[in-house]
This record gives structure tokens, sequence and C-alpha cells, in this order.
């Protein structure tokens, strides 16, 4: 009998410690995640560990207890954006040798579902110290969990420094939460060797409407059978920039969904359907064709953020082929101007940071207060919204793959004329639904039809 | 009396320590069970009661997600190419696994291993790698439409996925292609179940071979064939990575599934976990009617 109870005890124990080892190896797979993608700092992680198993969000604290000065900072992309994170840490250290910053290679989509997750669960503690939020999710992801992020209007940060359409993507309620970072100012990139051949010059697509892009675009067509501009299917991009060329947004100032009645995106969903029809646009089905689209000499041009001239550079072969202007403008409607904006980010402090000082200190001295730093990042491509960044020499110099243009200036005055838009709080939403709209028109629906139809879908998904 | 009522008693006790050993050996898996599977069930179901966005969720009208899930043109959209995906590619999935399987179940065939092999391999690829693959595949420019240029059957490439019924109609080829071979596994360990004798007295009586197979292989595969049924509609209910990665759900919501919307609903727009997990219940109700007409109907076994 004793060996009944003992082997009844047993199987006690291994329940017990099956269900509490289920619950520790969880959290160590979160940190070994952590770990594989991190190639700075290896052995911090691995004390964290250990730290984060006895007592959960004490990672952070344990470092500033430690008098470590170290920041973890996630954003995607190591040629762009951790590559400017990591110059930026050194122009701090210079001031400050205790410092350094620990940038996690983590993908966008993949820092929205970690957010999302660890603000609703109530537990902050997987997060970084700072995060890079693309823009167009700022209001939603700080309306949505206002508890995980920092209020940053009193931080030091000097705002009236950047430019206010790049700004009001971060402000929710009259208080800042994000440092701006990168410029998505629009440009129109044209292959100068390509309009040669329809007997054109990137002159001829500069200051235009979209009318006569649209019939410039058939010429080009014609007599070099490449289309003027490509790209994705079910994104709305182009969309979204048209409208935003225009001042005008899917939201009216009350943040309610304002898609009928709405004459600058009736305009615009009827101008993308003419240049569909007309074989101007070309739609591809994923981002690595769009890119394709370019570097292997389909199309003769796009139009996008300014932050696409990195991949349009990736094709050495056709340097010195391309030329940037702005875009193109809506002729009868208010406010259309030959500016707007598309995609960019800011950095923003999570509620998880256990040395909020220092992190307010870092961005403001670096990300909103060194030119030296965006002469530093401007090799890749990162056009500031540090607007006393623009007027460096650095900005000045031609670029050889554009023809020796300035091409730098030139996209931080664009930048400066871009009118402000509102992507409200259910901006993806939208976006979808719109995307969703502009397939079935191209397929021949009616556009107030589908419009009604996409407003009543935001509408439900408001709920 | 007495006498009898000992040894009884014994016995009785003997049988409960049988019962108390069984038990014991229950326990860990089943409060695992419970505690992994069951509970998160149950709060699950108590979320899809709630209303609100992130996490100012309230008890509000209790079926307000339930009957605003018959509202949603995007919801209902989805339940109908689910419901499509399941029509269409399951009995053609079931039926070619099954062909395949009573193929390469015949004695004489040369080289079996190497065709069992060539046709389970799609399953040992990741879900998202072959769904990439077969984007790249039909892409524009990618290998079917140069094919088609080069054999002068399309002019210029075709963009199949840009189009609602041929997106449609790869996601179901990709399905058949990755999931064909996990099926006719179960029928070829349930054929190796089934006496040869048996199919050499047909023989000997002059069975044709579609004969054999309908009267033979048929009726006694039927419980490996209910399995694959009802874990094919479980998985098809469910399809999530094919939506994702090969069509973005597009175009227009053509090929979206129901998890790719409750997704959506939970992580890319402003989080409605109330309304995504009432989704996710009706998924799971779906799921379990399905399972037992497909039980009452397959199952004839008295």
């Amino acid at each position: 009998m004793k060996r009944k109870i003992l082997s009844a005890l047993l199987c006690v124990a291994m329940t017990a410690t099956m269900l509490a080892g289920c619950g520790g190896e969880a959290k160590d797979s979160t940190d070994d995640k952590q770990e594989t993608t991190d190639d700075t700092a290896g052995d911090d992680a691995a004390t964290d560990d250990a730290a984060g198993d006895d007592a959960a969000g004490d990672d952070a604290a344990d470092d500033s207890a430690g008098g470590d000065q170290k920041l973890t900072v996630w954003c995607w992309d190591p040629a762009f954006n951790i590559f400017s994170m990591e110059e930026a840490g050194k122009v701090y250290q210079a001031d400050h040798p205790e410092f350094s910053v620990e940038v996690v290679e983590t993908p966008w989509d993949d820092i929205q579902t970690k957010l999302t997750t660890a603000a609703t669960s109530g537990d902050l503690s997987t997060m970084p110290d700072i995060i890079l939020m693309q823009d167009n999710a700022f209001q939603k992801n700080v309306i949505s969990y206002p508890e995980a992020f920092v209020d940053l209007t009193d931080s030091g940060v000097d705002f009236s420094q950047f430019s206010e359409a790049k700004t009001a993507y971060s402000v929710v309620e009259g208080k800042n939460y994000g440092v701006p970072f990168d410029n998505g100012a629009v440009i129109a990139a044209y292959r100068t060797d390509v309009l040669e051949q329809a007997g054109m010059k990137v002159d001829d697509f500069t200051d235009i409407t979209w009318d006569e892009y649209l019939e410039k675009g058939k010429t080009v067509l014609e007599k070099t059978g490449k289309p003027l501009l490509s790209c994705q299917a079910g994104e709305s991009d182009v969309i979204m920039m048209m409208l935003q060329s225009c001042g005008a947004s899917l939201f009216d100032d009350d943040g309610n969904p304002a898609l009928v009645g709405n004459d600058a995106l009736k305009k615009v969903m009827e101008t993308y359907a003419a240049l569909k029809e007309a074989g101007v646009l070309v739609e591809v089905n994923d981002w690595d064709q769009y890119i394709s689209t370019m570097t292997t000499e389909t199309v003769a041009g796009t139009i996008n953020g300014c932050w696409i001239m990195a991949s349009i550079k990736t094709a050495e072969d056709q340097s010195g082929k391309w030329a940037i202007t702005n875009m193109p403008k809506f002729k009868d409607l208010e406010n259309a101007t030959n500016f707007s904006n598309n995609g960019g980010s800011s950095w923003a402090i999570t509620a998880n940071c256990q040395n909020v000082d220092l992190a307010k200190d870092f961005l403001a001295s670096t990300f909103a207060g060194s030119v030296e730093l965006y002469e530093n990042i401007i090799s890749c491509g990162a056009l500031a919204t540090y607007l006393p960044a623009g007027d460096s020499d650095v900005y000045a110099q031609g670029d050889e793959f554009f023809g020796g243009d300035a091409v730098s200036a030139k996209i931080v005055e664009f930048a400066g004329k871009t009118p402000s838009n509102n992507t409200g709080v259910y901006y993806y939403e939208a976006r979808d639904a719109v995307a969703t709209a502009m397939q079935n028109i191209v397929g021949g629906a009616s556009v107030d039809d589908e419009l009604q139809l996409a407003q009543e879908t935001i509408e439900s998904q408001m709920q | 009396m007495s006498q009898v009522k000992e040894p009884k008693k014994r016995k009785m006790s003997l049988e409960r320590r049988h019962n108390l050993t069984g038990w014991a050996f229950l326990t860990p898996a089943t409060l695992m069970i419970a505690v992994m599977s069951f509970w998160p069930m149950i709060q699950a179901f108590i979320l899809s009661l709630q209303t609100g966005k992130a996490n100012n969720l309230s008890f509000g009208d209790p079926l307000a997600n339930y009957v605003r899930m018959f509202r949603d043109n995007v919801f209902m959209t989805s339940l109908g190419n689910t419901f499509l995906y399941l029509i269409i590619q399951v009995p053609i999935m079931l039926v070619l696994a099954l062909i395949l399987a009573s193929m390469l179940n015949n004695k004489d065939l040369r080289c079996k291993g190497l065709f069992r092999t060539a046709i389970f391999l799609p399953c040992a690829t990741s879900l998202v790698s072959y769904a990439i693959i077969f984007r790249s595949l039909f892409g524009v420019d990618g290998f079917i439409n140069t094919m088609l240029i080069k054999f002068g059957i399309l002019n210029t490439g075709y963009n199949f996925l840009g189009h609602a019924t041929s997106a449609k109609i790869i996601i179901i080829i990709a399905l058949i292609w990755r999931w064909t071979g996990y099926n006719m596994v179960f029928y070829l360990s349930g054929l190796q179940n089934i006496e040869y004798s048996v199919y050499e007295a047909a023989k000997i009586d002059g069975a044709s071979p579609m004969q054999t197979f309908f009267k033979i292989t048929v009726p006694l595969l039927k419980p490996t064939i209910l399995l694959t049924a009802i874990m094919s509609t479980n998985g098809t209910l469910q399809l999530f990575d094919e939506s994702v990665n090969l069509t973005k759900g597009g175009p227009a919501n053509a090929t979206i599934t129901m998890s790719h919307y409750i997704y959506n609903i939970s992580f890319k727009y402003v989080p409605t976990f109330g309304y995504a997990a009432a989704m996710s219940f009706l998924i799971f109700i779906l799921v379990a009617i399905l399972a037992f007409v497909q039980m009452k109907v397959g199952d004839k076994r008295d």
C-alpha cells in the first residue's frame, strides 16, 4: 500500500511539474526567439532569462539597477531603420560612454502581433524599451492601448522641428506619443531612356495633372510597350497617395467613415480605373513582383514613398537612367497638390521601459536633435523629417544614380508641401474595404454602389 | 452468505484498485487537456459574449456578436468561400487519394516506395513555403505563364491570382497537391488490414478490378474513409495559410477564409476579440455538426 501511495504522490508531482514546466517553457521559448534574432548581446539575454523566470517583468529593471545604460529597440530593416538606430546609438555614445543600444530585428507584422498580445494580456514585460511604429498604425495602437505608451509631450523633444503633417500621425488627443523618423514623401520616378524613346523628357511629367499623365502614358505604352506605373493588386497604396495629395481622407473630423459623397475619392477611383483600363497601370500580385517590374525594366516608372529609391537602386545597371519629380495632381479638385505621403514610421517608447528618462533623452538628442546623425544615415536613403537636417550640405549633393540630381533636397521640399490627412483609428479597415471596392470597380462595377458597400463594411467593422 | 461475502469484497477492492491505477494514469493527461483545451474554450465562449474594442470589453447584449456576423458581408463572403473549398476540394482529394492508394497497393508494382514517397512528399513542406511557391508559379511572369506562352496557348501572361474564379481554382489545386498524399497514407495503412485472400477469392469468382474496388476495397475501408473525411472537413474549415500567403484573400475578398478574417479582426484591424471569438465558435459548431452528420451517414455498422 505504501508503494501505491508513493506512486500516487509521484503522479501528482509529475502533473504539477508538467503544468509548471509548460508555463515556464512558454516563456523560455519567447525569450529564445529574441535571442536568436539578436546578434549583439546574447549573453545579456541569457542572464535576463534566469531573472525573467523568477519574476516576470524584472528584465529591464535588472538592467537599470545594475547601472546598465542599455535600451532595447525593435525595428525591421537592416539596411535602413536598424542601421539608423545603431548609428544613433553611436552618436549618443560619444557623450554617454556607458550607453548602449540593442536592436532586435522584428518585422512590423510581428511587432503589431506582439504588441496586441502583450497589451491585451496586460503584461507588457515582453516589450522592448523603444519600438518603431508604422505611422498608419499609430492612432489605432495608442487609442486602443493608451497604457502601453509613454507620453512624450514634455520630454524635451522639440516637435516644431518636424513637419506638421508628419507629427500629426503620432499625436493623440493633443499629446505626442512618437518621435518622427523616416520620410514617406511621394516621388514619381521615371526611366529617362524609355521616355526618350517616346520623345519625352522628365520635365514633361513635372507639375502635370492625372489627365495629362494618362495621355502621355498611353503614348509611352504605344511607342515602347511599357506601362508607366505598376502596383500591388489588393493594396490601396496608390489610391491613398492620390487621396492625400488632395488633402482628403477616408474619415471625417469626427472619425466617421466618409466614403459616400466624397468627391475626391470618387475622382481617385475613376482615375485609377481609367489608368488600369488603358494599360498605363499594371497590377501585380505581391511585393517582390512589384519590385521586379522596376528592376527587370517592365515599367517605365513608378510613384511611391521616397523609400522606394532604395529598391530602385538595387538595379545598379540602371544607374543614371532614372529621374525623380513630383506626382501628378487632380485638376478640378480644391486643395489638390502634386505632393503626398506614403508610409513612414515614428519611434515610440513603451510603458515597459524602466529608464524612461534615458530613452527620452536619447531620442531627443539623436533623432530629434542631431543633424550629424541624419548626415550619417543618408547613405541608406533615410531621409529626415527633421527639418534642420534638410539644410545640411549633404542633402544638396547630387546622386549619380538619378542623373546627378540633388534628390534628397528635392524630397525634403516635397515633404514640406504635403497636405496632412486624417488616418483615423480604423485606417486598415478602410484601406481593405477601399481596395476591395477598387477591384470590383476595375471588374466593371459602378463606383457609387461600391463606395456605398465599402462604407457599410467599414461601419460594420467599427462596431 | 458470510463466507461468500469475504472473497467478493476482496474482489471488488481488487477491481477498484485496478480502476484507481487506471485513473491515476489517466489523470495527468485529463488534467492537462482540461486546463490547456477546455478551460480556454470556456474562456473563449465567455469572451464571445462580450463586445467592445481592445481591452474595453463589456457584456452588453449577449448575442450581439453572433447576430453581427450574419450582417457582416465580408464574413459571409468568407463563409461562402470556405464552403466552396470544402464542397469541391474534399471529395476530389479523397477520391484521388483512394485511387492512388489502391494503385500503389498493387503487389506487383515496382518502385512502390519511390511512388509513395513522391506522393507523400508535399506533406513534408511547410504550409507557408508551399503557398509562396504556388504564388510565384502562378504569377504574371511565373513558370506556368511562361510555359503557356512558350507552347503558344497564351499570348501574354494571364493573372491567375488576379481573377476571382482562377484564384479559387488555384487554391483548390494547391490544397489537393498538399493533402492528397497525406490522406493516401491513411488509406494505404487501411488497405494493409484487408486480407489479400479476399481479393484472390474475388478474382477467382471473376470479379473485374472495378467490382473489387467498389465491392471490397471501399466497404472495408469505410472507417478510414470516415476518419479522413472528418479530418479534411475540419482542416478545410480552419484554412488559413493558403488564403494569407497565396492570395492575401484577394482579389476583392474572393478567396478569403473564415480564419483569415478572424485574424484580420484580431490583429490587423482595431482588435475586436469578442467578435473574433464568436466567429471562432461558429467554426467550432460547424465542425461539430459536419462531423456528426458524417458519422451518422458513414457509420452503418449497426
